[in-house]
């Protein structure tokens, strides 16, 4: 066997190796992070400039900007959080779609729920009084029972009377 | 008792939700009302208090580098700042910007007086400052002696306003 026939599997499972490792070389040289991994993050945020639109799907120059800023932090290896932070820091915690759980914004979240239960109870009671109803709302039918009924001890009390004479 | 405490805490939630209403529905901090008071820290990291500014005119222009209708008036007010140099503080707030956009931009523009963003929004809030470019000039004695929505459309314009204020 010539030297070249000898060594040309182990050339073989060489090429392999490398073109195994390729896909993950390639992944390293180029970091840039895709535009969906910057709009998972944009969409939790909210530039003042343009109020109820998330950034995700804001057009303007700012919210082009800020997009930047989350693609650079992301290329750096900042986590979601950090860069959350970050424009909080920058920018305020009314950047934030879900406002941060303290102080009077616990009201957002306490109040909704509350007043969904509050009607929720409401509407069962008022259900409750419709089927069973109390005797000071007696149905016609009854109530022209008790006065003939009323009536009655009136007139055989008045007859009583007149029989007396 | 039930009762009490029920109507008891939807007074109290309706209080907030009115004080709410109302700080969102109020307008610009308008003229002859005292200055809010503020600190603002230079993109150069140098530290400006209003408070200290006293005794002086000082005009606060609201700006961003997304702004296309702050650039008009960008070279106006440097100019008017190179004019009145050390006799009226200008300090440049930088308004829910980006840093090297900001920088870029007072380069551009070869602004320099001192400019520094607006962190946390504070200082836009504190003036209910509803878009740029808005300026604020600040009479001698922290009073707001004028209040411009926009921008301003010269060097003579700007002029104008600050000179009654100096002889005051």
């Amino acid at each position: 066997m010539r030297p070249f026939e000898r060594q040309s599997p182990i050339i073989f499972l060489g090429i392999i190796l490398l073109s195994l490792g390729l896909p993950h070389v390639a992944t390293a040289q180029d970091p840039t992070p895709s535009d969906d991994e910057v709009n998972a993050i944009a969409k939790q945020l909210y530039c003042p400039v343009c109020e109820n639109v998330p950034l995700d799907a804001c057009g303007t120059q700012a919210c082009i900007q800020w997009r930047g800023i989350i693609r650079d932090k992301l290329a750096e290896g900042w986590t979601e959080d950090e860069i959350k932070q970050y424009f909080v820091d920058q920018y305020g915690d009314r950047v934030l779609a879900e406002p941060p759980r303290r102080g009077l914004n616990w009201l957002a979240y306490i109040v909704p729920p509350a007043a969904f239960l509050a009607g929720v109870y409401l509407l069962y009671k008022g259900f409750q009084t419709w089927k069973t109803p109390s005797a000071d709302h007696a149905s016609p039918q009854e109530s022209v029972s008790k006065t003939t009924a009323a009536d009655d001890k009136y007139i055989s009390r008045l007859e009583e009377e007149l029989r007396n004479r | 008792m039930k009762k009490v405490l029920i109507w008891g805490g939807l007074a109290i939630l309706l209080v907030i939700l009115a004080l709410g209403l109302n700080k969102s529905q109020q307008g610009q901090v308008s003229v002859g009302q005292p200055a809010p008071d503020f600190a603002l820290t230079s993109f150069d990291g140098e530290e400006y208090h209003l408070a200290d500014l006293q005794g002086k005119v000082v005009v606060i222009n609201f700006w961003a580098s997304w702004c296309t209708s702050c650039k008009p008036e960008a070279v106006d007010l440097e100019n008017a700042w190179r004019n009145y140099q050390g006799e009226v503080v200008f300090l440049g707030v930088d308004y829910v910007d980006t840093e090297p956009e900001a920088k870029a931009y007072l380069a551009e523009f070869d602004i320099t007086y001192p400019n520094g963003p607006d962190k946390r929004t504070k200082i836009s809030q504190a003036y209910r400052v509803q878009g740029v470019p808005e300026t604020f000039i600040i009479d001698k004695s922290g009073t707001i002696a004028h209040v411009q929505i926009g921008p301003f459309y010269s060097y003579d314009e700007i002029i104008y306003i600050i000179e009654p204020l100096l002889t005051e």
